[in-house]
């Protein structure tokens, strides 16, 4: 190994680490008392500081949501347990302070905050507006994808009207347009900034800015130690929305989940994220500390049946899985009763389009074995059921007990163990696993966002294989369509009745996501994103 | 001069065995199921994007090509970026490492400190009480797993007690770490004169080095005890008996010193085997280690992060193996003749 080049990079490290804070051995006196620092712990840290980036993980997306600031935001409401959550019916201002849709409904103008500034206090313009914007539509991945769920495909849409107005044109009509600007990805960037990173090779900075966010939000990075630790420090002169309350928030990783316990229980931290349903349920009823559990919305834990499995093909078939599913043993092994439960509906027709619903399936060994027959499969069959290792937690149960359950109308089924990694590509990419778990969700809260994903045929989430003319026919149009548009309604309806008809994959329950803090801690909101929001956090 | 030429020597050796490591890591790694594409292309990929990151990973090549391109990569010191924590390897190595070293070493300390005295003690008087004891303390030690071992001590000295600090890590939160010149936290903040930071640091790694050692009280222990019962019933030791030297001075001087031949192979042993097996410990002590690295990058299928950490693995093990034999040659005369 070249030793001056690794001398180079081992003060590089340091000055990251250390060069924000010259000489500093600790961090400020309040982070001892603790009272305007927040104490967050989780299982895994950011991989990268933006985004916008190939190959981000989920965990970095509390940089797009504390770092940077998004045009919109939604609003709040109150969750059906009094806990607070966004509302997606809302949107609120937070870059732009109001917008105007125009007369013939093709485009949506931008009125931006003049006070607002990037952390390095020059002022945010439309020109960082469309350059971000232009970014997320071009960089190609995952934010590309998300910005065409809201029909935002091309450059020419963003257009700078001025400094301070800046206007989206529609290709069409869709309600998904204006939420999705209000999703993690479609951040602001400091352009003026970024623009001096730029190289040929790199036109959108994505080097630089992996490791240094340019941004103008409630937070600025303060630390960043990959695997370890990231710091956020307030940015004073945040002008969209009310200062934050919390001057600094430490998010420290800690793999192992019994700890995260101890340390919350303890007291040495304020709050603790990604804990187990089983640490959860036992913490609620300890009761010294706040569990806030949440639905998560337009998300179904659910037991996928391929297509390319002969059996599968018929409908009868899938059914009888339906029927022959332990549903109550699973919730209660594996979910520690956290979640809804998505079997026992009342009837194959949908009364509303709430979403997700209970299915008309329950646990009846009789109907299943008489669907069996009837399709000719009366002596069973053979089928691997594969779960991902990486969700052990709740999937080996599962797996076990649906095994099981299965075992009773003559459907054998061995257990295949995926490592993480190859979980994802074998399912939503080869689409090749006859029987297996999903967790699929929809960031955006609509039925028919979740048929687009998981019921079209091709589509990343159908690992199933599924192809339904009529499903493929009513989704791309009820997409666009506004939600008290009455065709709208009848549309999801129908779909709903079909998916509950067919039952390509067979929803087990909505499951939770779970926080618990210190009695002291308070603005927890729950977001679609799963993210925690510290800009709302603050202690009594 | 001659151990010099003796080093010069095994460092030439160990070239072919690294070449030949970089070639099976390499091959390894590509057999591994997964698609490092994939994976990189994110949640809502299509297939599109997912054909263009392989293509800007290079992994739409051939794999003799791939290879060229790391060994060129390699020779500039490059380790290529890993996926699971978007740092170049080389940096990540470069931090993790030490903080995997220092728990080692401090973890090998604590079990040397115990497990030499009571293999020398239940040596000198076999079956006594102390013997039993010794027996009685390294099967525990060896048949606790290391996570389990680690969840006990938390919850007693942290969550019961509280005589410990959080295990979160190698500093408590509100303490920065020392300037960085060797990477041992213990040193650097000696080096830097803080004290406070000395501290907390030693009271950070006590429970998982505790933790780790345990585990290794056995080898440890059993072999010295066996070697000094060997050697105390040595000719040579009824030569130094009958000749009326003190006690003390034939058990240390002539007995311990024979006995340490075969206590130093394990204990090169032990520490390989230490450094690859603390991820359970760093997981349930969130220490930043190498090892919990390792196994994020391994689910990952981060070729580059895996190959990195074999690498230099392979490394250590040479440098580990040449410390051994130069330990050797100290301790016993007759292998510097030998060599």
């Amino acid at each position: 190994m070249d030793r001056r080049k690794f001398l180079k990079h081992g003060t590089a490290a340091a000055a990251l680490g250390g060069g924000l804070l010259p000489m500093l051995r600790f961090l400020p006196a309040e982070a001892a008392g603790r009272k305007d620092t927040m104490v967050i712990v989780t299982g895994y840290g950011p991989n990268s500081m933006d985004i916008h980036r190939k190959g981000t993980n989920r965990p970095a997306y509390q940089i797009a949501v504390n770092l940077y600031d998004r045009l919109i935001g939604f609003g709040t409401k109150n969750a059906p347990d009094g806990s607070l959550m966004y509302d997606y019916s809302k949107l609120t201002p937070e870059l732009a302070e109001s917008w105007q849709i125009a007369e013939d409904g093709m485009s949506v103008v931008f009125n931006l905050r003049k006070d607002a500034t990037f952390w390095d206090g020059s002022p945010v313009t439309a020109d960082d507006v469309k350059w971000s914007l232009d970014r997320a539509v071009s960089v190609g991945g995952f934010p590309s994808v998300q910005m065409k769920a809201g029909v935002l495909i091309n450059k020419d849409q963003f257009e700078v009207v001025d400094a301070h107005t800046f206007r989206v044109k529609f290709i069409r009509k869709s309600k998904l347009t204006l939420p999705d600007l209000a999703v993690p990805v479609p951040v602001i960037i400091n352009s003026r900034v970024a623009k001096q990173h730029v190289t040929e090779q790199d036109p959108w900075a994505t080097e630089y800015l992996h490791k240094n966010p340019a941004g103008g939000g409630a937070y600025m990075l303060e630390r960043w130690d990959a695997g370890q630790q990231t710091v956020y420090k307030r940015f004073d002169n945040w002008k969209s929305g009310p200062l934050p309350a919390m001057e600094r928030v430490i998010v420290r990783e800690v793999p192992s989940p019994s700890t995260r316990r101890a340390l919350v229980v303890r007291g040495d931290v304020d709050v603790s994220l990604a804990l187990p349903p089983k640490d959860t349920a036992e913490l609620q009823v300890a009761g010294k500390l706040t569990v806030v559990g949440t639905p998560i919305e337009n998300c179904m834990h659910a037991l996928g049946l391929n297509l390319k499995f002969k059996p599968f093909q018929d409908k009868r078939v899938r059914q009888a899985v339906a029927y022959a599913l332990p549903y109550d043993k699973i919730f209660k092994a594996a979910a520690y009763e956290r979640g809804v439960p998505m079997w026992g509906g009342k009837s194959f027709t949908p009364k509303d389009i709430s979403w997700p619903q209970p299915f008309p399936y329950d646990t009846d060994l009789d109907k299943a074995k008489a669907l069996l027959k009837e399709a000719g499969y009366e002596s069973g069959f053979e089928v691997p059921m594969s779960f991902n290792l990486g969700l052990a937690q709740w999937q080996e149960p599962t797996s076990l007990l649906i095994q099981e359950g299965l075992a009773k109308v003559g459907i054998k089924t061995p257990i295949d163990k995926v490592p993480g990694a190859s979980f994802r590509t074998k399912a939503l990419v080869e689409k090749d696993l006859m029987m297996h778990l999903k967790t699929f969700g929809g960031w955006l809260n609509y039925p028919d966002y979740y048929f687009f994903w998981a019921m079209l045929d091709k589509h990343l989430f159908n690992s199933m294989n599924y192809r339904n003319e009529e499903i493929e026919k009513l989704v791309p149009p009820t997409l666009d369509m506004e939600v008290d548009d009455p065709v709208y309604i009848a549309n999801v309806k129908r779909l709903i009745t079909i998916f509950f008809d067919e039952v390509p994959m067979i929803p087990i329950y909505q499951p939770s996501l779970d926080v618990a803090m210190q009695k002291h801690v308070e603005g927890y909101k729950y977001y679609f994103h799963r993210i925690l929001d510290a800009r709302w956090l603050k202690k009594a | 001069m001659n151990s010099l030429i003796v080093i010069g020597q095994r460092v030439i050796q160990a070239i072919p065995t690294i070449f030949g490591i970089i070639v099976v890591t390499f091959i390894l790694t590509r057999a591994l199921p997964g698609d490092p594409a994939v994976y990189f292309a994110g949640a809502a990929a299509d297939a599109q994007s997912i054909a263009e990151i392989r293509k800007s990973m290079g992994l739409d090549r051939s794999l003799p090509e791939q290879f060229l391109f790391y060994v060129r990569d390699l020779a500039v010191g490059d380790l290529g970026i890993a996926i699971s924590t978007g740092q170049p390897v080389v940096e990540e190595l470069g931090r993790r490492l030490p903080a995997s070293l220092e728990l080692t070493l401090c973890g090998l300390i604590f079990a040397l400190s115990i497990a030499v005295p009571l293999g020398v003690l239940a040596a000198t008087r076999p079956n006594s009480l102390i013997d039993q004891l010794c027996r009685v303390i390294v099967t525990a030690g060896v048949s606790l797993p290391t996570f389990f071992t680690g969840l006990a001590l938390v919850y007693v000295f942290y969550f019961l007690l509280g005589w410990s600090p959080s295990p979160l890590g190698r500093l408590d939160i509100i303490i920065l770490p020392p300037a960085h010149v060797t990477g041992f936290y213990l040193i650097d903040s000696l080096i830097a004169g803080e004290g406070e930071t000395f501290v907390a640091a030693l009271a950070q790694l006590i429970l998982p080095a505790i933790t780790l050692g345990l585990f290794v009280l056995a080898p440890i222990a059993r072999m010295t005890r066996a070697a000094m019962l060997q050697a105390l019933a040595s000719d040579y030791i009824r030569t130094a008996r009958a000749s009326g030297l003190a006690p003390m001075r034939v058990l240390f001087t002539y007995a311990f010193r024979n006995a340490m031949l075969p206590v130093v192979t394990t204990l090169g042993m032990v520490f390989s085997f230490m450094l690859g097996s603390n991820i359970l410990v760093e997981k349930v002590f969130a220490w930043p280690g190498i090892g919990s690295f390792a196994i994020e990058a391994l689910i990952a299928s981060d070729y580059a992060a895996v190959q990195g950490f074999v690498l230099i693995m392979a490394v250590l093990y040479v440098l580990l193996n040449l410390t051994i034999d130069i330990l050797y040659s100290a301790l016993d005369p007759r292998m510097r003749v030998e060599s």
